[in-house]
């Protein structure tokens, strides 16, 4: 359950990231200030207000949604918050240059940043995403407080019936997601080893 | 017809007029050296040409499409003219043929193997046939200059603007460039170049306009320019630069 939501939640977090940090860079300043708002306040706001938030404040209006789908909703769109100023800080960093040498060939600025800027920008996002990845992984266990039936709940269940086992099934969880942690991260690192462009930065 | 005409440029930035009103016209195949001293608007010029810098006022015709006019299909008319700048301004993520090739498949839409077919053309055309497959940070800055040219001519332009491209190169790299811009000219190529390399002037050019403060002081072909300038300024800003960087390229 946890890794479905780790899923849900980078997924949406990445697509929703993205297009806050275009929208922050290239957009007209009434769209930009939407959207830095709505980074203000989803890394304003603690991640589990924003979980109850999103979980019981449909109740109110009749609107059943699950525990899981909130989970996703709540923490993706946090996550978006913080991934797009990754994003933002690598498409700035790209020389403008580039830019002007791309509408120097004709190419719209969609096709521009399609072409030029992403490509480039998600590449050197990666070791900011890592972090981001890492974070967002152990922030599954939040959805805890929702109800939602992750692994924490599994332990704490196991735990209920039989507290002797406590220790163990908790260390259980933290090696789990110390585990998940290092293969991402060794995932992220190759993805990032097969993107590297050749001659352009230090070797790390 | 001229193939571009320029007529009454004006750009402002701030308080400071950086283009007061230029005004020039351009013949089919002729190459044309854009001189003065840094800051007086040379390279805002070129950017105004095609859009890059927005003019302030006054226009710009490429043959009878202003370039200036709101209806126009600016990335229509950008295709057509040829832009190489002081800093290369390469994709670095791309290897030399991408760099080439970019334009022809997203802007042209030309069919894939057709663009490679086109790019390993223009590649081998400024020498470089055997570095397609190099990125930019593995290649020199001449080399570099020469793929951001072949970018610029895989277009197909009527035109290309040249802004400074040998200021950012080493001393014996700058050659290379401009001995592929000089066969440019030859080959009937539309140019204009905005250079301190006067040997190149001298021998390439078909006129040479001299710029400072944003106006244009005098204008006229080379022989003339370097032997009998009207203005004493030019004489003056001529004898400064030669001595400066020479008359080697």
């Amino acid at each position: 359950m946890n890794l479905e939501l780790l899923l849900g939640l980078l997924a949406l977090g990445l697509v929703i990231g993205v297009v806050v940090a275009l929208v922050e860079v290239y957009a007209p300043r009434p769209l930009a200030m939407v959207a830095l708002a709505y980074e203000w306040f989803f890394r304003g706001v603690p991640e589990l207000v924003l979980l109850f938030l999103f979980y019981f404040g449909p109740a109110q209006f009749g609107l059943d949604i699950s525990a899981f789908f909130a989970a996703v909703l709540a923490l993706g769109f946090r996550s978006s918050a913080y991934q797009s100023q990754i994003f933002r800080g690598a498409i700035q960093a790209i020389p403008s240059g580039q830019s002007l040498a791309a509408r120097s060939l004709g190419m719209g600025r969609l096709k521009v940043i399609r072409h030029v800027i992403l490509p480039q920008a998600l590449r050197l996002s990666l070791a900011g995403w890592s972090n981001e990845f890492s974070s967002v992984l152990k922030d599954t266990t939040l959805a805890y407080g929702i109800g939602v039936v992750e692994v924490m709940r599994q332990a704490r269940y196991l735990t209920a019936r039989n507290f002797p086992l406590a220790l163990p099934a908790f260390l259980a969880v933290a090696l789990m997601f110390f585990v998940l942690t290092y293969v991402g991260n060794w995932g992220i690192g190759l993805v990032e080893r097969r993107l590297r462009v050749p001659g352009l930065e230090s070797r790390s | 017809m001229p193939l571009l005409r320029v007529e009454d440029l004006h750009k402002q930035y701030g308080a400071e007029g950086v283009l007061r009103g230029v005004s020039f016209t351009v013949e089919k195949g002729e190459t044309k050296v854009l001189i003065g001293p840094s800051g007086t608007g040379k390279s805002t010029l070129l950017r105004c040409i095609n859009r890059l810098t927005e003019p302030d006022r006054g226009r710009v015709w490429l043959e009878d499409v202003e370039v200036t006019s709101p209806k126009t299909d600016l990335n229509r008319v950008r295709a057509q003219i040829g832009f190489v700048f002081q800093d290369f301004s390469l994709f670095t993520h791309l290897t030399a043929l991408d760099n080439v090739r970019l334009g022809l498949l997203r802007v042209q839409g030309m069919e894939k193997k057709e663009a490679t077919e086109r790019a390993k053309a223009e590649l081998a055309r400024v020498g470089l046939a055997d570095k397609a497959k190099a990125y930019p940070a593995e290649l020199s800055g001449g080399q570099q200059q020469r793929v951001s040219i072949a970018r610029a001519l895989a277009m197909d332009p009527k035109l290309i603007l040249f802004d400074e491209p040998t200021s950012a190169l080493d001393p014996e790299l700058i050659g290379e460039v401009l001995g592929v811009m000089v066969k440019l000219a030859r080959e009937g190529m539309t140019m204009i170049v905005v250079t301190h390399e006067m040997g190149f002037a001298r021998s390439v050019a078909d006129e040479i306009v001299f710029m400072e403060h944003g106006v244009i002081v005098e204008q006229g072909p080379p022989e003339r320019m370097f032997r009998s300038p009207e203005v004493p300024r030019t004489a003056e800003f001529l004898r400064k630069i030669s001595e400066l960087y020479g008359e080697s390229g």
